[in-house]
């Protein structure tokens, strides 16, 4: 390679220089302004009149430390809520976007079922799904009924399977006609043009839509508490009533936040790469 | 017995017509050749051959078998027939060597190795073999285009259609590409391919057939459809051709 045995020009030298020092002088900059406006709110926060109240009633160290175990624990089933659910909704959405795009006259009624169902479940609030499956279902009083974790679970996976079905068709149908006639060419049936050339490159395309529906959904499984299960945001609640502090809540926020990071910056790889790839193909 | 023969062809596209009682034989180890001008109906017919789209009217055998019978599985035809686009179609997702496996594990069940080592082999043919485990988007428009011959020549079809494969590409990568088809021919590929090439058409092809207006106007010998045509239609594109400077 002649890369190693390169020896840079007096000009290029300059140029790294150069950019070297600019660098530092960004570093610098940036540090400079982060502390200013650092310690401006800091001050505008801490010299409001009602800081000591505020302080007393939401940031009180042993009250947070007494409620953590609860809080934890609620979030414990937030994170199996969310796996299981996340799952569940994933699988559904894309069968249900496969399920509609079929053709010829046998699968009418398949595509019709399954656009009546995007179309219901995008418009019902997850509110009122909740409640019919974990308040209406049981009322039936069939023999075998799952307990009530699982309705709700399964009013998540409905909801959400409606949205992502809509986000995994819109990526099939991007996927251009000429791949799917350069598979038929192939001989390929259609389950295997789907099944190899049309849904790997759509679920690729869609995956950041797809990861930012799942960040959304963190932040819904915890309304199955509607229905009795205690997730981070009730046993907040439950602590908050106990002592007249609302520093549980703070407690339960941070948590959340800390839960979300990494899916969120998943989320942001993905979206980054696949940008990366649209302007470099 | 012609190895593909269609009869009385007819396409329309919404009322406008586009195949017009179009009949044309290609007999075992022949290479034809379709010219005409755009929209013609060049790429419609062979779309029509691999049954990418449904004719209105006409029988197209293939080895005898009359394949524009509704009842046969088009899956079936087209493992038989190898088919090249303009723009490649190659699956970005999929390396290189991936591209040119997937038929013959999906479609003919054969084994991951033994898909592979044919694949390496035809790819060294040529002159891809280094190539194997890119990604089709690090490939220059003539490796892609000889990537795509090579996928559909690992079907082993009986024949192959060919459309306007060169056309996408910069002069300077066309040479490549028309090298691969001309050893095709030496191997005895039946070929049907679509082409503004006329150079390359009288050089290539047995017979040379001049598409107007979906119907075949004339056909023969490279020599006599390219150098002493009888129609008027063909006169005036070949005209026009050679003052664009394509002859
Ligand atoms: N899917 C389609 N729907 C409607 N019209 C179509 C379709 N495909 C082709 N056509 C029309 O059929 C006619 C023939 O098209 P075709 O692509 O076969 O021409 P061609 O001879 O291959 O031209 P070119 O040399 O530009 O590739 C054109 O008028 C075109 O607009
Ligand atoms: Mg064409």
């Amino acid at each position: 390679m002649t890369l190693l045995d390169h020896v840079p020009s007096e000009t290029q030298l300059r140029r790294s220089a150069y950019r070297r020092r600019q660098t530092v002088h960004s570093v610098l900059v940036a540090a400079f302004s982060t502390a200013a406006l650092g310690t401006l709110l800091v001050i505008a926060v801490t010299g409001a009149p009602g800081w000591d109240r505020v302080r007393l009633s939401f940031l009180d160290p042993q009250i947070a430390r007494d409620a953590l175990p609860a809080v934890l624990s609620g979030l414990w089933l937030n994170i199996r809520l969310l796996v299981c659910c996340a799952i569940g909704a994933l699988l559904l959405g894309l069968v249900i976007a496969v399920l509609r795009t079929l053709r010829g006259p046998v699968f009418f009624p398949v595509r019709a079922l399954a656009a009546g169902y995007t179309y219901t479940f995008r418009g019902l609030p997850l509110i009122i799904v909740l409640y019919l499956l974990t308040l209406g279902v049981p009322g039936l009083r069939l023999q075998g009924m799952p307990p009530v974790l699982v309705l709700g679970g399964i009013a998540l996976v409905l909801t959400y399977g409606g949205y992502l079905a809509e986000v995994f068709r819109a990526g099939i149908e991007s996927v251009h006609s000429s791949q799917l006639a350069a598979a038929r060419s192939l001989g390929l049936t259609y389950r295997q043009t789907m099944r190899h050339v049309v849904l790997p490159q759509a679920v690729r395309r869609v995956a950041p839509p797809l990861l930012n529906d799942v960040v959304a959904l963190q932040k819904d499984v915890g309304l199955v508490s509607l229905a009795g299960p205690i997730d981070a945001v009730r046993a907040a609640q439950i602590a908050t009533a106990q002592t007249f502090n609302y520093t549980p809540y703070i407690v339960a926020g941070v948590l959340f936040v800390l839960l979300a990071i990494p899916l969120i910056a998943v989320t942001d790889w993905v979206t980054l790469r696949a940008a990366r790839r649209q302007s470099g193909g | 017995m012609p190895l593909l023969r269609c009869r009385g062809l007819r396409k329309e596209f919404g009322g406008h017509v586009v195949l017009d009682q179009l009949d044309l034989t290609v007999a075992e180890h022949q290479v034809v050749a379709l010219i005409g001008a755009s929209g013609s109906g060049k790429s419609t017919l062979l779309r029509c051959v691999n049954l990418l789209e449904e004719i209105d009217d006409g029988t197209i055998e293939l080895d005898g078998e009359d394949i524009s019978d509704p009842r046969v599985d088009p899956d079936r035809v087209r493992r038989r027939i190898g088919m090249v686009f303009q723009a490649y179609n190659l699956f970005p997702h999929l390396s290189v060597l991936d591209n040119i496996t997937l038929a013959p594990r999906r479609v003919h069940r054969r084994g991951r190795a033994e898909a592979e080592a044919q694949a390496r082999e035809l790819l060294d043919r040529v002159g891809l073999g280094a190539k194997a485990d890119a990604y089709p988007d690090r490939l220059s428009g003539g490796q892609q285009q000889r990537v795509a011959i090579v996928r559909a020549l690992a079907n082993s079809p009986r024949l192959m259609l060919l459309d306007e494969v060169t056309s996408a590409l910069d002069p300077e990568l066309v040479g490549e590409v028309l090298a691969m088809i001309r050893d095709l021919k030496a191997d005895g590929m039946t070929m049907v391919l679509a082409t503004h090439e006329m150079g390359f058409a009288r050089e290539v092809a047995d017979e040379v057939c001049f598409l107007d207006a979906g119907r075949v106007v004339e056909s023969g010998p490279p020599e006599q459809v390219l150098g002493e045509p009888t129609q008027p239609r063909t006169r005036q594109f070949l005209r026009r051709i050679i003052e664009a400077g394509r002859l």
